[in-house]
């Protein structure tokens, strides 16, 4: 059925009756709209300003400031700091989120069973989660000082002494993935087993009866149907190690040399302790662009696994 | 039509905030070039009148509020004992925060680009005013100190060691010294470097305290796990951060006869690959490796000081203040054991030179109350204070030569075997011993990297890493003027 216009008459009545109703109850759709649009200038507002800040030569340095173009851009592509940024940021993110993901789901099925231990494992294994990561990689340093540290100790029993730890810049990546598992892995874990506890009993109820090994079942039931959750876990993992700061500026800030200087820290050592504003921008930008794509692919991805998961 | 509207609404948004921004960017560079400058010029004129009319008064600006920002360090911890009677004394209300040393300066900045003249007072060091100076955030004190209505008749600026007083002094312009110019801030206390060594350690070995840096790596080859798995030679800064440059590495670099930048056709060029500079590094890249820690690349002041004090380390290469914090009775297991002496030099060289790192308080450009936050600084710069913070509150090592000559305090640092006669012997020569030009902390981030890439064997030669540090220097400093 086609829908007449209102003609000129008829708008004229519906505006008079329109301006009849209270200013309160008109404006309502606009205050219910109020908080999320604030948030939303709050969001937008400072991405906004970053973009125009990084056309600039902004510096705490100087009291006026001139727009340059692309130039911070492209001296940021040009620079071999850059790319060895995106090179670290990359090996970190896929060190970390690797590792965890699979002593995540390993713990998880392991806790799965419930008995007396998991219980209390499910307890204590939650402890690093609420330890801020500053803090869990100033104990880390501790335990790994050479002098007084316990994990020296401990590796003197093997004999080995003096392992150089974030000292080196060899072991450097190493030991910075080793605290951020220690702080993290506990997430993992926590997202692995809601999934594992919500799974549908009858399948697994067939394939044991129908004589399906241990492995044959992990494969073919639990792990299609654990994929969202894995999913999920990748995608916050993914994201807060790519932008990792505080584990590594507390650790090394960087270093030795600059074994670990990712884009977060680049970013922060060239707008705080250099004061260059203008210069320091493109990098956070750059990585807001890197994680916006791989957050959107993998987003993507999850909303696939989970029909695929639902057998639609 | 609904996507419509909803771009039109989104379409608006982004223009109204481009629009404010683009106003708000518009407003401040107008702002920072006229309005600011001449507000804080008629707010020292205003100070100068109020206190013209009865002359210097304590209570001259009775009533007035001031916000101070501390860095978390025994220097506030003896200040914020004193407000209650500095408020007594002046009528003057403080209101101060104090904040971790790491994000310290982080908020300094950013307050103090805000011009909002919060905080009126903060704590600084003698290489942030050549940030600070540049960038017109902090105020010009000599109207201050020379005004007699404005300056108490007892403050005495004449007995601040020179070289002390000389790091907060500068003319602002790149490549010339410190020592000359207005006066940016005033010394609470400062250091100087030595070396100081577990005594016990050395007497139980027959050792000698190593004169030169021959006889300091020497020395080190043969305290090498002196007291078992663990233990090591020498403790000194390693992190990647300026602050591992400052101490013992730039005082024996300037002992060497190299220097970081000298001024050529009117531009600052960093000579850090000099033939002086490349074997002073060589030699104390052979020192990290024969007798550092093997933590050294993540050690700050404080944990190689606590590793002297651990009897873990030998000797502490570092600031005198660093090794009394573990001397004092109790602070450590090593206390009554560790003693100083003036820092090893290259064989051949005489003169001794020791760069200096000060906390001072200096005041806000913008501050609003600069009368009662002049009177802050004067009151806790002051002699009375000075001498009471070193007693009571062991603030060491103050600027204030009265304080040194007082027989009390005497009496407490003869206590600590060889500090009185190093500090003697060292701050004849101690001065800040960098150029100051406004790019410090990233010419001297760089070199700390570099140092550590060196130690991490990631060039072929220490001759290669300091080229390409000069190289990154020259093109942090290349649009600097030195005239």
């Amino acid at each position: 059925m086609k829908t007449q216009m209102p003609k000129a008459a008829d708008k004229a009545t519906i505006n008079s009756k329109y301006l009849k109703v209270p200013f309160l109850v008109r404006a309502r759709p606009y205050f219910i709209m109020a908080p999320a649009l604030l948030i939303t200038i709050g969001i937008f507002y400072p991405f906004v300003a970053a973009i125009y800040y990084s056309l600039t030569n902004y510096s705490f340095r100087s009291e006026t400031y001139n727009f340059v173009g692309l130039k911070n851009w492209i001296k940021m592509a040009t620079s071999p700091e850059f790319w060895h940024a995106i090179l670290v940021t990359g090996k970190y993110a896929l060190a970390t989120t690797g590792s965890e993901m699979l002593l995540g789901l390993g713990i998880a099925l392991l806790l799965s069973k419930n008995n007396f231990f998991t219980k209390i494992l499910k307890v204590v294994l939650i402890f690093p989660l609420m330890v801020a990561p500053v803090i869990a990689t100033l104990i880390w340093q501790l335990m790994t000082n050479n002098s007084v540290g316990i994990l020296e100790k401990f590796l003197n029993l093997f004999g080995i002494y003096n392992f150089p730890w974030a000292s080196s810049a060899k072991t450097a990546l190493f030991t910075a993935t080793v605290i951020d598992m220690w702080v993290y892995t506990p997430f993992v874990i926590i997202l692995i087993l809601a999934g594992i506890q919500s799974l549908p009993k009858s399948p697994f109820e067939a394939a044991r009866i129908d004589g399906g090994s241990a492995w044959f079942t992990f494969k073919n039931l639990t792990l299609p149907m654990l994929k969202p959750y894995m999913y999920i876990a990748l995608i916050f993992r993914l994201m807060a190690s790519l932008q990792e700061f505080a584990i590594i500026f507390a650790l090394t800030k960087g270093g030795p040399g600059d074994t670990l200087m990712n884009l977060s820290i680049t970013g922060y050592t060239t707008g705080f302790a250099f004061l260059k504003f203008g210069q320091s921008l493109p990098y956070v930008l750059t990585l807001w662009l890197i994680i916006y794509f791989i957050s959107r692919k993998l987003v993507s991805k999850w909303l696939l696994v989970q029909k695929t998961a639902a057998g639609n | 039509m609904r996507l419509t509207f909803k771009l039109a609404v989104s379409v608006k948004i982004v223009l109204v905030m481009c629009f404010s921004l683009f106003i708000v960017s518009c407003g401040k560079k107008e702002q920072d070039v006229s309005g600011k400058q001449a507000a804080t010029d008629e707010a020292v004129i205003q100070a100068q009148q109020a206190a013209g009319v009865n002359g210097f008064s304590w209570d001259m600006a009775k009533g007035a509020k001031i916000k101070v920002l501390l860095n978390q360090h025994m220097y506030a911890e003896a200040i914020i004992k004193k407000i209650a009677d500095f408020t007594q004394k002046t009528g003057i209300e403080v209101d101060y925060a104090i904040t971790p040393e790491e994000n310290y300066f982080d908020k300094v900045t950013t307050s103090l680009n805000s011009r909002s003249g919060d905080p009126d007072i903060f704590m600084t060091g003698a290489y942030q005013i050549w940030e600070y100076g540049a960038a017109n955030f902090i105020q010009d004190l000599t109207p201050f100190i020379e005004d007699s209505n404005l300056t108490g008749p007892d403050y005495d600026i004449a007995d601040f060691y020179e070289g002390v007083l000389g790091a907060c002094r500068w003319d602002l312009i790149p490549g010339h010294k410190t020592g000359a110019g207005p006066y940016w801030g005033l010394p609470l206390g400062f250091e100087i470097y030595s070396l100081a060594y577990n005594k016990k350690v050395f007497a139980d070995r027959g050792l000698a305290v190593p004169k030169t840096m021959e006889e300091l790596i020497e020395i080190c080859e043969k305290l090498k796990e002196f007291d078992g798995r663990g233990t090591y030679p020498i403790a000194f800064r390693g992190s990647r951060n300026w602050a591992t440059i400052h101490p013992g590495y730039m005082s024996t670099f300037a002992n060497y006869g190299a220097q970081d930048f000298v001024i050529e056709n009117c531009k600052l060029v960093s000579k850090v690959n000099s033939p002086e500079s490349v074997k002073m590094t060589e030699d104390w890249v052979k020192l990290i490796k024969v007798g550092g820690s093997p933590s050294w690349s993540s050690y700050t002041w404080y944990q190689a000081g606590a590793d002297l004090g651990a009897g873990k380390a030998a000797m502490l290469f570092d600031a005198d203040i660093n090794g009394i914090h573990q001397n004092w009775k109790g602070a450590s297991k090593e206390t009554g054991n560790i003693a100083w002496a003036v820092m090893p030099l290259p064989a051949g060289q005489q003169t001794l030179n020791s760069n200096l790192w000060t906390w001072a308080l200096a005041m806000n450009k913008s501050s609003k109350n600069k009368l009662a936050a002049w009177l802050f600084m004067q009151y806790f710069t002051g002699k009375e204070y000075a001498l009471w913070a070193s007693l009571e509150m062991k603030s060491v090592d103050p600027a204030r030569a009265s304080v040194w000559e007082n027989s009390e305090f005497k009496k407490m640092m003869s206590q600590q075997s060889g500090y009185l006669e190093t500090f003697k012997a060292t701050i004849n020569g101690t001065r800040i011993l960098f150029t100051p030009q406004p790019h410090f902390f990233e010419t001297t981030t760089e070199w700390a990297a570099t140092l550590q890439k060196i130690v991490a064997g990631q060039y072929d030669s220490v001759q290669q890493g300091m080229d390409e540090l000069k190289e990154k220097m020259d093109e942090a400093v290349e649009y600097l003027k030195t005239e």
